[in-house]
């Protein structure tokens, strides 16, 4: 088996989809002081600080939209079929959720299982007042009702394939590829 | 990475460093869910943890009940009195008993060294260590090494003094195997009957013996007050409690002899006056208090990463 990358997103496309994002958020119309975003470790944290620097960038306001961490390895509704325990990162959430109008940011939207998690887990620490879903890639194959709000790219996958994401803060890299495993010939 | 992969908790010897500091990280993170408004977490939802206790705990027992239930485990607490065990069952009878029951986690405190260790191999429910006799009190070691991380951020180049019965004390055990592993340098001092022979000579967790505290104290910069366990020590051991408290209590005119930044610790319960001097324990190098939190977040981090994946209660993970 040998493995076959497909460019999805370079650099450029990245920061298009992202600023697409943050004008679409603000087109909402509501008041940016409510706003705030929360990224799903690890990469959608990352995404989200973009976000947060585009949109601060945009309306020229003096302070940054907060950005909160979040960890969802605790509420994962699989936990009893892996065959390891994840070291649990931090959750840092420095603000109250309650009354914001929060983003959730991931990178990839699939079956919607972490998101799931995911809203459990701002649900225990507060009450916004309303929750937006924002994800650089839906690659489709839902197993829970849940749709996004905000999409950076809309890419029909096969459940063999994988979308992997690289950025320059973890990878030194932003691209978005999609990964397929050929027979060899 | 690899996560954690074992079914139980029996020991620090058994650990690797990179496990422990798999626990310790953890620790921070449920530290952080402890302080939160709403102080529950869902991991654990629909198991069951037994608090198995042969031998008498207040404090241990309630940290470990808290923890289960924090992350939502169901938990029931056994004692001696309340066991079949005071009608001859065996400890292996009552647990197969409690499995059948399904019971999930068994959290162990037994008079016998080895009990939890023998415990493991034979359920499949997942046992953590409480204490098992002189041998091991894992969990103690793991809170401590998060609070010494907490001050110093580090584990090398630090001197940890260890101060009492480091004979009958499974925590000094504990606490000498994780420190060694972590790169600590461990000093003990005591009565020379309550020093085991042939400590220094271990070479895989070496120690430095030292028969004066205040030859010891000076190097400091965490010290380790033991409880003295009057109920364990023969009499011929142990003179009085006035003499031990004179050569080995820890008052604050020996606390001055230590390091500025040297913080104190104590398993608890405190014996006030006997090994720590009450305005020791009050004082603004006293870290007692701040242990009993990490002691908390350290038993939900070991709950949370024992895995219980069909492969790792087969026994093959």
């Amino acid at each position: 088996m040998s493995e076959k990358r497909t460019l999805l997103l370079d650099e450029a496309g990245i920061k298009r989809a992202l600023t697409r994002i943050a004008h679409e958020i603000l087109e909402q119309g509501e008041d940016i002081r409510s706003l705030a975003f929360i990224g799903i470790r690890t990469r959608g944290v990352h995404l989200a600080r973009r976000l947060s620097r585009l949109i601060t960038e945009i309306k020229a306001i003096p302070d940054p939209v907060p950005v909160g961490e979040l960890d969802i390895t605790l509420y994962r509704d699989d936990l009893d079929t892996r065959s390891d325990r994840r070291v649990l990162q931090a959750t840092k959430v420095d603000f109250d959720v309650s009354g914001h109008r929060i983003v959730l940011v991931d990178d990839v939207l699939y079956t919607g299982r972490t998101i799931r998690a995911a809203l459990d887990a701002i649900t225990d620490l507060g009450r916004p007042r309303k929750i937006e879903l924002a994800v650089l890639v839906d690659r489709g194959h839902r197993e829970l009702p849940i749709r996004p709000d905000y999409v950076g790219r809309n890419q029909p996958t096969r459940k063999d394939e994988k979308v992997r994401l690289s950025l320059k803060e973890g990878e030194g890299v932003d691209q978005l590829d999609l990964v397929s495993q050929e027979a060899a010939s | 990475m690899k996560g954690f992969q074992r079914k139980d908790l029996v020991s620090i010897d058994s650990l690797s460093k990179d496990e422990i500091l798999m626990i310790l990280d953890t620790a921070d993170s449920m530290k952080q869910i402890l302080r939160r408004d709403r102080k529950k977490v869902p991991p654990l939802q629909g198991k069951t943890a037994v608090m198995l206790f042969i031998e008498a705990s207040t404090r241990t027992r309630t940290s470990f009940e808290l923890a289960a239930k924090r992350l939502s485990a169901d938990t029931i607490s056994l004692t001696p009195d309340a066991s079949s065990l005071t009608k001859g069952e065996t400890l292996f009878d009552t647990v197969k008993n409690l499995e059948a029951m399904q019971v999930d986690y068994v959290v162990l405190r037994h008079p016998q060294s080895g009990a939890a260790e023998r415990l493991a191999k034979q359920v499949d429910a997942s046992v953590v260590n409480a204490g098992d006799g002189w041998h091991e009190h894992p969990t103690q070691a793991l809170l401590d090494l998060m609070t010494i991380r907490e001050r110093f951020q580090k584990f090398d180049g630090l001197n940890v003094l260890i101060v009492g019965d480091i004979a009958h004390s499974r925590v000094a055990r504990s606490n000498i195997y994780g420190l060694n592993k972590l790169g600590a340098k461990v000093m003990v001092a005591g009565p020379g009957t309550l020093i085991p022979p042939g400590l220094t000579g271990d070479s895989e967790y070496p120690v430095e013996v030292y028969n004066r505290l205040e030859d010891a104290l000076p190097k400091a910069d965490v010290i380790m007050m033991l409880r003295i366990q009057l109920e364990r020590i023969g009499q011929s051991l142990f003179p009085s409690e006035g003499e031990y408290a004179r050569f080995f209590g820890l008052n604050a005119a020996r606390l001055k002899l230590a390091k500025n930044h040297a913080i104190v610790m104590h398993p608890g319960p405190v014996n006030r006056g006997l090994e720590i001097a009450s305005d020791v324990v009050d004082g603004s190098s006293s870290v007692i208090l701040p242990q009993v939190e990490n002691g908390v977040a350290t038993r939900m981090a070991v709950l949370y990463l024992l895995n219980r994946s069909p492969e790792a209660i087969r026994g093959d993970a």
